[in-house]
C-alpha cells in the first residue's frame, strides 16, 4: 500500500491555511444528521468532542473511568508550549516549529510540526477564555518558564498542575455540550473493537464496566484518542489504566500502526523502590529550570554514600559532577530528555549511581534554594517537593531529590495523514494515541500542545471534509460486520474467562515489562532484541494456557478487563521489538548501542532511516508488514543534533 | 526505614449497590512500609486471585494524587490518617506492625456503592454539567493577555481549581453536603473576568443540582476542609452563599447593572 500523508503543496506557512479553504464543508442543516463517535475524554477526546458538538454534530463520547475529569492527561505537570513570543526573546512559529523537528531528531512530518506550531497560539487564548487559571505575574499578564530543548521562555503553566487545569478547561467545555445534549456521555465503558463495514469505520463494541453488557454504537466517523501505550513497560509515569486496547484492536481490523518503537524515558522520576511498586511518579521538568542534576565525581564516593559512611550535604565541590552542565554547556540542565536520560543512565552504569539501589542521580536545589530563598522555590514548586517527600521520605528542601528516567511518554502510535485519519476511512486518531507530531523524542510541554491542538483546532476543520463525502445517511447497523464485530468480542471475554491456570495477570504483565526495559528500553541491541522476540512470544504462548482470569462478565469484573489489555500489550510487545529491531540507527528516545558517534550521542542514519515505519497487520502469527512513508524535509537542514 | 509488617484488615465487601455488604477480614502479610496503601492491597488482591477468590474492588487510576479517582475511608477517615494528600500517596509507613486496619468506601447516599469500595461519584459530573463552565466556542476568542488578571485574584482562583473532585469532602461530612465541592467550582469562575457574565446564574443552576442529587445541607462544622486532600478552604462556601443570595435577592438586571 502506498501511504499518502496528504501533505498540502507549498510553502510551510501557507500549507494549513491553504489547505483548510480547500476542505470539503458540511452546511449547519446537515450537522446534526451526523453521528461521530469519540474513544476516550482526555485533552485530545474532550476537546474534539465539545468543539465537534459545538458545531452541530451530535456526538457520543467514551471513557473507561468514572468520569471524564479522570483521564490521564490530568497528571501532566510542567506546562504547554505556545509561540506567543509574550517574552520578547525571540519566539516565533518558525522557532517552536524548528525546535520540535530538531528535538523530534529529525524523524517527524515537517508539515504537521509546523501546523502545531502555529495553532498553538490558538490554544492559550482558548483557554484563557474558558477560565483555565493560568500562572500571572504581578502585572496581571501570563507567566512563562522554559522547558528542555528550547533557549526560549514559551511554556505557559498553572503551577505544577498544568494538565489538570487544562483537562478541567476541555471537561467544562465537554459538560457544557452534554447538558445541551449534543454530547451523549458513556462513562465506565470500554471500547473493544472497531467495527469497519464496507471499507469505512463505521462503529464500536464497547463493554460496560459495571454490567458487562457488550454494546454497539454507530457512527459516522469514529475518532480514538485513547492516549499512549507506555504500560507496556508495566512501570512507567502512566496511570494504572492506560491501555493500548482500543489502538491495536483497530490495527488489527487495518489501521497501521507507525513507529511503535519510540518511546520517551522522561529523566526526572521518583527511582524504583521495590518489587512492589505499581507505577513511578514524574518530577516535572521544569525543577531543571532551577535544580543542577549531579552524580559523585568517582566511584569510590559513590559507594560511600550509598553504604552511609558519607551524607550528600556534606560532599564538597570537587567531588560533584553536574554532567549536563559540563557537557552540554549552552543547554545544562535544560538539554533535551533524551539526551538527559541517556546520561544519568550512563553515570549510574559507571558505578556513580546514588541510592539504597544505586539506580539514581541527584537533582540538587541547594543553590536555588541559597539565590532564591526557600520561599520562593516553594512557590514555584511546592506541590512537586511534597509529593517527593511523601513518597520517599525525604525532604527536598534539606537533600537532594533522587531522580533516575522511566518510561514516560509514547511517540509512535496509529498512523495517520495530515488529516488525523488512520488507514481505515473514517477513524481518525487523535493525541498521543496518533505518531505524527513528536519524531523520536518529544520536547517536554509539547504533548498536551498537541492534544489540544488536534481537539480544538484540526480535527474540526478536517472532519467535515470526510463527512461531507460519505453523505449524511443514516448508519447502517444491519450490516453483517456489526453482529460479526460484536461476536468476535464476546467470544474472545469467554477465551479469557476460560483461563484458570496458575499465574495471576499482574504476573505476566510485570515479565513482559522487565522484558521490554531491558532489552527495548534505553539502549538497545540486535543480540537483545532478537532475544526479546523470543522471551515474549513464549510468554504470549504461556499466558494463553497459564493465566487466571476469575469470575464471569456480567459484573464489575478487574481481572477480565486486565486479562483483555494484558493479551494486546503483550502482542504489542512482539511489534515494538520488531520495530526497534530494523530499525538499526539511533534516533531520539531510541538508542542503539551500534550506532553512536565518537562521543556517545545518538548516530542517526538518514540515508536508510529517514521514513515513518507503518505496520501492518497481516494475520494471526504472521510477521506484520512493513510499510514506509519517506519523509521529506524542504525547510530544515538534517544535521547532527547537538546542544552543546 | 523498619522492617516489615503484618496487618488486619477489615474491607467491606459488596457485590452491588442492590446487595447489602458486610466487614470481611483479611490478613495483609510482609508488607514493606514503602508501599502505598493502594499497592498493599494490590498485594491482597494477588494472593486472594492465587486462593481464586474475588479480589477486592477499588477505585484507583494516576496514584499520583491528582486524578481523584481513588478514594477509601481508612479507619474513620477519607483518605486516610494524613493531612492534605490521596489514598494513594498514603504509604504504609504511616501504620504499624500488627495494627487492624478497617476499610470502607464513601457513605453517602448520592454516592452509591458499586461494588466494595468503590462508588459512584456521577453526582458530581451533573452538577458541573448545570453551569459549571464559560460558554465559550472553540476559536474566535481574544488573545490571552488581552485581559489582565491581578496575580492575587489568579492565584486564588487557582486555590479554588486545584479541587480533584474525589468526594472526600462528602465522605467526612456529616450531612453528607457537597458544598465545599460545588463552591470550588463556583469560586473559580465568579473570581476570574472570564466567569462574570454567567456568575449568578450558575451559582443557582449548580446549587439546584446539588440539592436534587440529594447531598445533605452545609452546618459549617469544617469536616470538609480538614479531610480534603487539596486543602480547598471554606472561604469558598461562604463566596457561593454570597453568590447564590444574591442571585435570589436581585433579578439578573440588577446584578449586572451593580456590578459596572
Amino acid at each position: 500500500m502506498i501511504l499518502d500523508a496528504k501533505i498540502p503543496a507549498g510553502p510551510l506557512a501557507e500549507k494549513w491555511g491553504k489547505h483548510k479553504f480547500n476542505l470539503k464543508l458540511v452546511n449547519p442543516a446537515n450537522k446534526r444528521k451526523y453521528d461521530v463517535i469519540v474513544v476516550g475524554t482526555g485533552l485530545a477526546g474532550a476537546s474534539a468532542a465539545a468543539s465537534l458538538a459545538e458545531l452541530g454534530y451530535n456526538v457520543k463520547a467514551f471513557c473507561f473511568q468514572d468520569s471524564p475529569r479522570r483521564a490521564h492527561s490530568i497528571a501532566a505537570q510542567g506546562g504547554i508550549n505556545a509561540a506567543k513570543n509574550y517574552r520578547n526573546d525571540g519566539d516565533s512559529v518558525y522557532r517552536l516549529f524548528y525546535d520540535t523537528i530538531k528535538g523530534g531528531d529529525y524523524r517527524a512530518r515537517e508539515g504537521n510540526v509546523y501546523r502545531l506550531a502555529e495553532v498553538s497560539v490558538n490554544i492559550i487564548d482558548q483557554c484563557v477564555a474558558q477560565g483555565v487559571p493560568f500562572a500571572r505575574e504581578y502585572g496581571g499578564l501570563l507567566d512563562t518558564r522554559s522547558f528542555g530543548g528550547a533557549q526560549v521562555s514559551r511554556t505557559f503553566y498553572a503551577r505544577g498542575q498544568t494538565g489538570q487545569q487544562l483537562l478541567l478547561g476541555a471537561y467544562s467545555a465537554l459538560n457544557r455540550q452534554i447538558h445541551l445534549g449534543k454530547v451523549k456521555m458513556y462513562t465506565r465503558t470500554e471500547m473493544l473493537d472497531v467495527v469497519v463495514a464496507d471499507g469505512k469505520a463505521q462503529g464500536i463494541i464497547t463493554r460496560n464496566l459495571k454490567s458487562g453488557a457488550i454494546e454497539t454504537h454507530t457512527g459516522h466517523a469514529v475518532l480514538l484518542c485513547t492516549g499512549g501505550y507506555g504500560n507496556v513497560f508495566y512501570l512507567s509515569t502512566n496511570a494504572m489504566g492506560c491501555n493500548v486496547t482500543a489502538a491495536w484492536r483497530a490495527h488489527k481490523r487495518g489501521a497501521f500502526f507507525a513507529n511503535p518503537c519510540y518511546t520517551q524515558i522522561h529523566p526526572t522520576c521518583i527511582p524504583v523502590s521495590g518489587d512492589h511498586q505499581s507505577k513511578l511518579t514524574l518530577m516535572s521538568e521544569s525543577l531543571r529550570n532551577d535544580g543542577r542534576v549531579w552524580a559523585p565525581k568517582t566511584v569510590e564516593v559513590a559507594q560511600k554514600l550509598r553504604k552511609g559512611e558519607l551524607k550528600v550535604t556534606d560532599l564538597k565541590e570537587e567531588d560533584r559532577d553536574y554532567f549536563l552542565e559540563r557537557k552540554y554547556p549552552s543547554f545544562g540542565n535544560l538539554v533535551p530528555r533524551d539526551v538527559a536520560s541517556r546520561n544519568a543512565k550512563e553515570a549510574v552504569d559507571e558505578g556513580k549511581g546514588v541510592g539504597a539501589s544505586g539506580v539514581a542521580v541527584f537533582l540538587d536545589f541547594a543553590d536555588a534554594i541559597a539565590r532564591l530563598g526557600e520561599d520562593e522555590v516553594r512557590a514555584r514548586y511546592g506541590n512537586l517537593f511534597d509529593m517527593y517527600a511523601q513518597i520517599t521520605d525525604e525532604n527536598p528542601y534539606k537533600t537532594p531529590m533522587r531522580i533516575y528516567p522511566a518510561v514516560h511518554y509514547t511517540m509512535g502510535g496509529l498512523w495517520v495523514d495530515y488529516n488525523l485519519q488512520t488507514t481505515i476511512p473514517g477513524l481518525y486518531c487523535l493525541g498521543e494515541a496518533n505518531f505524527s507530531d513528536h519524531g523520536a523524542n518529544r520536547l517536554g510541554a509539547s504533548a498536551l500542545m498537541q492534544g489540544l491542538s488536534d481537539g480544538y483546532f484540526v480535527i474540526p476543520y478536517t472532519l467535515g471534509d470526510y463527512l461531507a463525502t460519505i453523505g449524511p445517511k443514516p448508519v447502517d447497523a444491519s450490516n453483517p460486520a456489526f453482529a460479526k464485530t460484536k461476536q468476535d468480542v464476546e467470544e474472545r471475554i469467554a477465551k479469557l474467562l476460560s483461563l484458570r491456570g496458575t499465574k495471576t495477570v499482574d504476573e505476566y504483565h510485570r515479565e513482559l515489562g522487565l522484558i521490554m526495559w531491558e532489552y527495548c528500553g534505553m539502549a538497545r541491541t540486535a543480540e537483545g532484541l532478537t532475544k526479546a522476540k523470543g522471551l515474549i512470544h513464549a510468554l504470549k504462548e504461556d499466558f494463553w494456557k497459564n493465566a487466571i482470569v476469575l469470575g464471569v462478565n456480567e459484573e464489575f469484573n478487574s481481572s477480565l478487563e486486565k486479562a483483555g489489555r494484558v493479551a494486546d500489550f503483550i502482542e504489542l510487545g512482539e511489534l515494538m521489538v520488531d520495530d526497534a529491531l530494523m530499525r538499526s540507527e539511533s534516533c531520539g528516545g531510541h538508542f542503539r548501542v551500534e550506532s553512536q558517534t565518537e562521543e556517545g550521542e545518538a548516530l542517526r542514519d538518514d540515508d536508510n532511516f529517514a521514513f515513518v515505519a507503518a505496520w501492518e497487520y497481516a494475520g494471526e502469527n504472521q510477521p506484520e508488514v512493513l510499510n514506509k512513508e519517506a519523509l521529506v524535509y524542504e525547510n530544515v537542514k538534517l544535521t547532527q543534533r547537538s546542544y552543546k | 526505614m523498619s522492617g516489615n509488617m503484618n496487618l488486619t484488615l477489615k474491607v467491606w465487601r459488596q457485590p452491588n449497590s442492590e446487595t447489602p455488604g458486610k466487614l470481611v477480614t483479611y490478613k495483609a502479610e510482609s508488607i514493606s512500609p514503602d508501599m502505598s496503601f493502594l499497592e498493599m492491597l494490590d498485594v491482597v488482591n494477588e494472593s486472594l486471585i492465587h486462593k481464586g477468590e474475588d479480589p477486592i474492588h477499588f477505585d484507583h487510576d494516576c496514584r499520583e494524587g491528582i486524578c481523584g479517582m481513588c478514594s477509601l475511608y481508612i479507619n474513620g477517615q477519607p483518605h486516610g490518617p494524613k493531612r492534605a494528600i490521596t489514598t494513594c500517596q498514603l504509604h504504609m509507613r504511616s501504620f504499624h506492625d500488627g495494627q487492624t486496619i478497617t476499610i470502607e468506601p464513601w457513605r453517602a447516599s448520592a454516592f452509591p456503592v458499586v461494588k466494595d469500595l468503590a462508588t459512584d461519584r456521577s453526582a458530581f459530573d451533573r452538577i458541573q454539567q448545570a453551569g459549571g463552565y464559560v460558554s465559550v466556542n472553540t476559536g474566535g476568542v481574544p488573545d490571552a493577555n488581552e485581559i489582565a488578571i491581578p496575580k492575587v485574584i489568579a492565584d486564588e482562583a487557582f486555590n479554588s481549581a486545584t479541587c480533584i473532585g474525589c468526594g472526600a469532602c462528602v465522605a467526612a461530612c456529616k450531612n453528607a453536603s457537597a458544598m465545599l465541592f460545588v463552591s470550588a467550582k463556583i469560586s473559580q469562575f465568579a473570581l476570574l473576568p472570564q466567569g462574570q457574565p454567567e456568575r449568578y446564574r450558575r451559582a443557582q443552576s449548580m446549587v439546584a443540582q446539588m440539592d436534587e442529587e440529594g447531598f445533605g445541607s452545609c452546618t459549617n462544622t469544617g469536616a470538609c476542609e480538614a479531610e480534603c486532600p487539596k486543602e480547598i478552604s471554606l472561604v469558598n462556601i461562604g463566596r457561593m452563599n454570597n453568590d447564590y443570595l444574591s442571585a435570589k435577592l436581585f433579578r439578573q438586571e440588577e446584578i449586572a447593572h451593580h456590578q459596572e
